[in-house]
């Protein structure tokens, strides 16, 4: 079992969830998160001037799924966050010792 | 002179709209401070609602407006609103109660000290501006209060026309500011790490009823519910546009046409256009909310960016430069057609008035800078004017206030 852990654009996640869903991964969490990569943050301007903010909004995807789905899900992923500018973001593959359904008490994969 | 029903009703609902300023200042102030400030800064400000809202029925509006010691400052006569009762007073707006016109004034006087605190925002000991408020009220604001519109005040006696306080308000708290951001630094951080609005729409909210509560200051200052009133609106609501309008096109031609310098740029018009309010025709708001716009856009560039000076929310730069440019204005502008208590201006071949302008202008901003430093000054070395360095790390709210402005995990 691994951990998806995509950050990717905030205008990009309708049409990721909607692909993973389409090929039956439904769980997922969400969450905002800020972040920094190449893109170095953006321009932002007061009442006079401006200010540079380094930190962009984007979205945590985080999913857990069966080893042999990894490459499959992180195309899908990949192919609707991409836009091809800098700032798309970064997905992380973990190891995941284990997985507990809280209703049922049903471990690993039969949980995921 | 008998009560006019009318007028009384006008100036009893302006002082209304005046106090709404107040609250409306506290939203404009509190989203343009960084999260954890934001509901100390409103507190500065709405506090004053309950500070000067006291002081003032207690003895303000007595040195204000009491009898006349010299030019300088009123007597005690009004203490505990002695003699202040339905009927009109003698000297000022014989037409509604003493009552109605002292209440107007208290809202006047509120909104003044809680202009103030925009520039020390995010750093100052709540304790430590209590104090400072009490004593900037007792011997700043009442003093210029009736040398400019008190009866024998030594600038109403020479000429001088501020029909809504330029000079009583707006230089006033605008130059006061810059001596208390003098004494107390820049805040932590300044200008090297951004400080983000927390809030963008609670300031457009905050100047959409500064705006609105601005009808009361200035139409309502004709103390008189005519065409005086009538006219100094129109005025008042043009500038108000022109400056919002003239602001968006210099933030759009920097780079984009900003919310937040939009609003700034009305707020510029209307501190600017107060003081003339009821002595320029209504098209005359146009040159003066141009003239405003750009004034204070520059001013405000020049010292936040380039000289690095920590006015957190530019109280100098919208009010102080605003009620300067505006006294001006008035001596240039002014008309005796518009109101037959004011007289002509600079256009209409008057150049004395504007001389009279430009000495209230130097004659208000040296007494409210000198004794602002000194008041401040006191404060600092008897109880501290800055909260510690931990107390501004976490924030105002909760090491002052024990408080936060947004709620905990779960929602």
């Amino acid at each position: 079992m691994k951990k998806i852990e995509a950050i990717i654009r905030e205008e990009r996640l309708e049409t990721v969830k909607k692909e993973l869903e389409d090929n039956s991964y439904f769980g997922m969490t969400v969450s905002e998160v800020s972040g920094r990569g190449r893109q170095k943050g953006i321009l932002l301007q007061w009442r006079v001037g401006e200010y540079r903010v380094d930190l962009l909004p984007k979205l945590k995807i985080e999913l857990v799924v069966l080893d042999e789905d990894v490459p499959t899900a992180i195309d899908i992923i990949v192919r609707n966050a991409r836009t091809g500018e800098i700032g798309d973001g970064k997905i992380f593959v973990l190891p995941v010792e284990g997985v507990v359904r809280v209703r049922t008490g049903d471990r690993d994969e039969k949980a995921i | 002179m008998s009560v006019s029903s009318g007028d009384t009703a006008w100036l009893l609902v302006s002082s209304a709209l005046v106090m709404l300023m107040t609250p409306g200042l506290a939203l404009f102030y509190g989203g343009m401070v960084r999260r954890k400030n934001v509901l100390s800064t409103i507190m500065m400000s709405f506090v004053a609602l309950g500070l000067v809202g006291l002081l003032w029925v207690l003895y303000g509006y007595s040195l204000s407006f009491g009898s006349n010691q010299g030019g300088f400052i009123g007597g005690l006569d009004f203490v505990g609103l002695a003699g202040v009762g339905q009927e009109p007073s003698p000297l000022y707006a014989s037409t509604v109660p003493h009552l109605a016109f002292m209440i107007f004034q208290a809202m006047f006087a509120i909104i003044t000290v809680a202009l103030i605190t925009g520039a020390v925002v995010e750093r100052i000991k709540f304790g430590a501006l209590l104090i400072f408020s009490a004593l900037w009220l007792t011997l700043v604001y009442c003093p210029v209060a009736h040398w400019v519109w008190g009866s024998g005040g030594w600038l109403a006696q020479l000429g001088t026309l501020d029909f809504a306080g330029g000079s009583v308000v707006h230089i006033n708290a605008g130059v006061s500011s810059l001596a208390l951001v003098m004494l107390l630094g820049r805040r932590r951080g300044f200008p090297q790490e951004p400080m983000e609005p927390s809030n963008i729409p609670m300031v457009v909210l905050g100047a959409g009823l500064l705006w609105f509560g601005w009808f009361g200051f200035n139409a309502g200052s004709a103390l008189t519910s005519g065409g005086l009133a009538a006219s100094a609106f129109v005025a008042t609501n043009t500038a108000a546009a022109t400056g919002a309008f003239t602001w968006m096109i210099i933030s759009w031609v920097h780079r984009r046409p900003t919310i937040l310098g939009t609003v700034t740029g009305a707020i510029a018009g209307l501190a600017t256009i107060t003081p003339a309010a009821g002595f320029v025709t209504p098209l005359a708001g146009i040159p003066i909310g141009i003239a405003a716009a750009i004034t204070c856009y520059y001013v405000m560039l020049l010292l936040k960016t380039k000289l690095g000076f920590d006015d957190s929310l530019d109280v100098f730069a919208v009010h102080g430069i605003g009620g300067i440019l505006g006294m001006l204005a008035t001596g240039i502008f002014a008309s005796a057609a518009v109101n037959t208590a004011g007289a002509d201006g600079l256009l209409l071949g008057n150049g004395m008035q504007f001389l009279k302008q430009l000495l209230s202008v130097v004659a208000v901003g040296a007494y409210a800078f000198a004794v602002t430093w000194i008041l401040g000054k006191l404060v600092d070395v008897t109880i501290g004017l800055r909260v510690g360095q931990m107390e501004e790390t976490v924030g105002l709210d909760l090491s002052q206030h024990g408080e936060r402005a947004y709620g905990g995990l779960l929602r």
